[in-house]
């Protein structure tokens, strides 16, 4: 395998067997684009046609589905997910192997895979994410025959607009549908809110299924993937439990040290004057990122700023936000908690957006591009700037890309927020684990002991040095991460790469190696 | 300068993972515990657990207090010896009724500090008052030895014992507090109100500490790292309190150049109380680090 010096100073391969020619990353909008999109087939549906099926094993059948193709799913009911396991136990009763799934992301509620992957019924992950025993039996054991390719979201817009990845067909959960395949996860008892990722999978797919729990009398309204883009429709008795959206990711924090990582964070980006009439914000998930917009508001409802949008990842926190008027807009597409669903059922400024609208680097526009705030988190950050939030300390991947790279590099300012040790690990070192979010798009990295800014923004370093805030260099943060643990131990690798990290753009930021037990 | 001494953060010594992440919380002092804090299985393994951690953090400027076990107990005794030899400067002594209280942890102190080359004298007390009987002995224990530095008021031994609830209105608590602080001045030691444990009435929390600044405590005891910030705000002098303190202290200078009697500030009247309020003023705006 041969294998070349990427932008990020990562040594990625140029080519992998099964997965074909690979680009190594050049800079962050330094990709050549050229092309036109992929098309969507033409089909033929007569008045007579009947698109309501008996059941899944029914729809498979329809589509044609066979040895080798690709399925896609979307993740809006996380944990919660039943339909994904639903449809991939049906696939592997009628025998069909080789299937490559491209979900937009995968759960705790998909560990059942695990099973399929042994047996051959799936050997192709294309996901923003793997947690839990998958992503122990890929890093460790190597049960997949090919590499996970990690998309970010917006990656994942652009790879399936641009013919990248081809759906064969794609399964869609529904929370409210009629016979024609009208459909939105807005209404119904499993609503899961803004429907962002599958509205792209619905365009591009060569077949497309919509599963519900909530068959309604036609036409389904609101309509967020029209019946003209599906094929068939399927009713099962629960598509998931909405319940376990929130869990994990997205908790609301009472943890003093996030609480004060929150409060440090909000300090900055006042000081960095964006925070002013009609600035743009968003907040990706973990206790500290979302804590930052409750510390946000009090400034705001002090000054009496009123924000042009908040985006995301919608969570109660931006809700709260968006109910105060503080912000006139919030932009969706995905919906993160209860709170954040019934806002987005009744309130007609929370507006729901495709996952290519919000981060498609390869279009004529994305939100990700118009924000001025993006605050993340991060499982580690390098004296570079690098970002990890895929793998652990230990190698083993934990995490998901998400919209992390998008509006890193989107952002006039991207924060990142942090402890810095988690259980006696540092999370500020030398070399990240694995590189997710190249550092020239993180502007300032923020933990509960100290706040280092990227030397490419020379102005706010001197704004924020005049400050009580607690600014010092990063290597001055590693070190002193490194003085209460210790260097870290280096994991041993194995040669085998489980996972290829692709940047928003489809080069190759890094790769993921197996873990040596 | 004066030592500051407006939070007193607790923090259990059997949770070794709170002994470095305290400090990030900025309280003037941290009271590493060992008495209610931990369980009483636990007790010999959190003071080993406190002795490394005294030895290996750098706490920078916060004043480190440790809570001791009472001398009566079977712990307390060995918690000062201890502690000592570890390092520790400052001792707060639980349940504390009586001068005769005060004097045993001195003669232990003396003893410890002999047999470990330490200056005698140089471990200094905190005393809880936490009974009826520690508040109307209130004086007599701040001025029983050198040693001790402050004194601080525990309100739940307080109503357990009188038998009353404790209101969020603190009525209850209005004559000890105020003795206390009394006290407190004529020994001329800090004194240190009690905590405040629903932690999540931040609103309630804030108003009993504009009470206690109000009454002339130095400082509050806090038992979650949210009330250190909330403290500080209120017990620290703001940018037109030390203004004024300053056209004060400058006025008065240029009357004393000048031999001039009696001045005015903004309108009224300067005297010597007003000038001394304003230099203390002016020294807490110093060790609160607003004022350079």
């Amino acid at each position: 395998m041969e294998f070349v010096k990427n932008k990020a100073g990562r040594m990625v391969p140029t080519y992998i067997e099964g997965i074909g020619e690979l680009k190594p990353f050049n800079g962050i909008f330094d990709a050549e684009v050229a092309g036109r999109r992929h098309g969507a087939i033409n089909s033929k549906v007569v008045p007579t046609d009947q698109k309501l099926l008996g059941s899944i094993r029914e729809a498979i059948e329809k589509t044609g589905l066979k040895d080798g193709m690709t399925v896609s799913f979307h993740h809006h009911l996380r944990n919660g997910d039943y339909v994904l396991m639903m449809v991939m136990d049906e696939i592997a009763n009628m025998g069909i192997k080789d299937i490559t799934i491209c979900s937009s992301s995968l759960t705790n509620a998909h560990e059942g895979l695990i099973e399929h992957i042994k047996s051959g019924v799936v050997t192709g992950l294309h996901t923003s994410g793997l947690r839990g025993n998958i992503a122990k039996e890929i890093t460790t054991n190597c049960i997949l025959p090919k590499p996970v390719i990690f998309r970010t979201h917006g990656g994942r817009a652009r790879a399936i607009e641009s013919g990248e990845v081809k759906i064969d067909v794609a399964f869609i959960a529904a929370s409210c549908c009629d016979e024609m395949g009208n459909m939105n996860g807005k209404l119904g008892k499993s609503a899961f809110g803004a429907m962002g990722y599958p509205m792209v999978d619905a365009q591009y797919a060569d077949k497309v299924v919509a599963i519900t729990d909530n068959l309604v009398p036609y036409p389904a309204y609101p309509i967020s993937i029209p019946q003209y883009l599906v094929d068939y429709v399927v009713v099962v008795e629960e598509i998931g439990d909405p319940s376990l959206i929130s869990a994990g990711a997205t908790r609301v924090t009472q943890n003093p040290l996030e609480l004060l990582i929150a409060e440090y964070a909000s300090e900055v980006l006042i000081q960095s004057g964006l925070v002013k009439e009609g600035f743009s914000f968003q907040a990706g998930s973990g206790g500290a990122s979302l804590a930052v917009a409750k510390f946000l508001r009090d400034y705001m409802k002090e000054n009496n700023i009123v924000g042009s949008f908040a985006s995301g990842g919608a969570t109660s926190y931006l809700v709260e936000l968006l109910e105060e008027g503080l912000f006139r807009t919030l932009l969706d597409t995905q919906t993160f908690d209860a709170k954040a669903a019934t806002s987005f059922m009744r309130n007609e400024n929370h507006v729901e957006m495709s996952a290519s609208m919000y981060a498609n680097p390869h279009n004529k526009g994305c939100v990700a591009n118009k924000l001025d705030i993006m605050i993340l988190s991060a499982t580690e950050v390098d004296v570079h700037y690098n970002v990890n939030v895929m793998t652990a300390s230990t190698g083993v991947i934990m995490g998901a890309q998400g919209g992390h790279p998008d509006t890193a590099a989107g952002a006039k300012l991207t924060v990142v927020v942090a402890p810095l040790m988690r259980k006696r690990i540092p999370i500020v070192v030398d070399e990240v684990t694995t590189v997710v979010t190249p550092g020239e798009t993180v502007d300032v990295v923020v933990t509960e002991r100290g706040i280092a800014v990227n030397p490419k923004n020379a102005e706010l370093l001197q704004t924020l040095k005049k400050t009580n805030l607690p600014v010092m260099t990063i290597e001055e943060l590693k070190n002193l991460a490194e003085n209460f643990t210790g260097k870290p131990e280096k994991v041993t690798f194995g040669d085998k790469i489980v996972g290829i990290i692709e940047y928003r753009d489809g080069t190759v930021m890094d790769v993921i190696r197996n873990v040596v037990k | 300068m004066k030592k500051l001494r407006r939070t007193m953060l607790f923090c259990p010594a059997s949770e070794p993972k709170m002994f470095y992440n305290t400090p990030v919380y900025h309280p003037d002092c941290i009271i590493f515990d060992l008495e209610d804090a931990v369980a009483y299985a636990e007790k010999d393994s959190a003071r080993d657990l406190l002795c490394e951690a005294v030895k290996t953090l750098d706490f920078k400027d916060i004043e480190i207090f440790v809570r001791i076990n009472p001398l009566y107990t079977a712990f307390g005794e060995t918690d000062v010896r201890e502690i000592v030899k570890a390092g520790v400067r400052n001792i707060r002594l639980p349940m504390c009724e009586t001068a005769e209280d005060v004097k045993k942890l001195e003669a232990l102190l003396t003893e410890v500090e002999k047999e470990n080359n330490i200056d005698v004298g140089a471990v200094k007390v905190q005393c809880a008052i936490e009974t009826p009987k520690g508040v109307l002995n209130a004086l007599a224990i701040a001025t029983a030895s050198p040693r001790v530095v402050s004194i601080s008021f525990g309100a739940e031994d307080y109503t357990r014992i009188l038998g009353v609830d404790r209101t969020k209105t603190a009525k209850e608590l209005a004559y000890a507090r105020s003795y206390i602080v009394l006290a407190a001045s004529v020994a001329n030691v800090d004194a240190i109100d009690t905590v405040w444990s629903d932690v999540s009435d931040i609103e309630g929390f804030k108003a009993e500490v504009q009470e206690a600044k109000i009454m002339g405590f130095s400082g509050k005891s806090c038992v979650h790292p949210a009330q250190v910030k909330e403290v500080h705000k209120i017990f620290t002098p703001s940018q037109e309190e030390v203004e004024k303190s300053l056209r004060i202290i400058e006025a008065a200078k240029e009357a004393e150049e000048k031999g001039i009697g009696v001045i005015t500030v903004d309108g009224k009247m300067v005297d010597v109380p007003v000038i001394q309020k304003a230099e203390r003023i002016i020294s807490l705006a110093k060790a609160a680090k607003v004022l350079k």
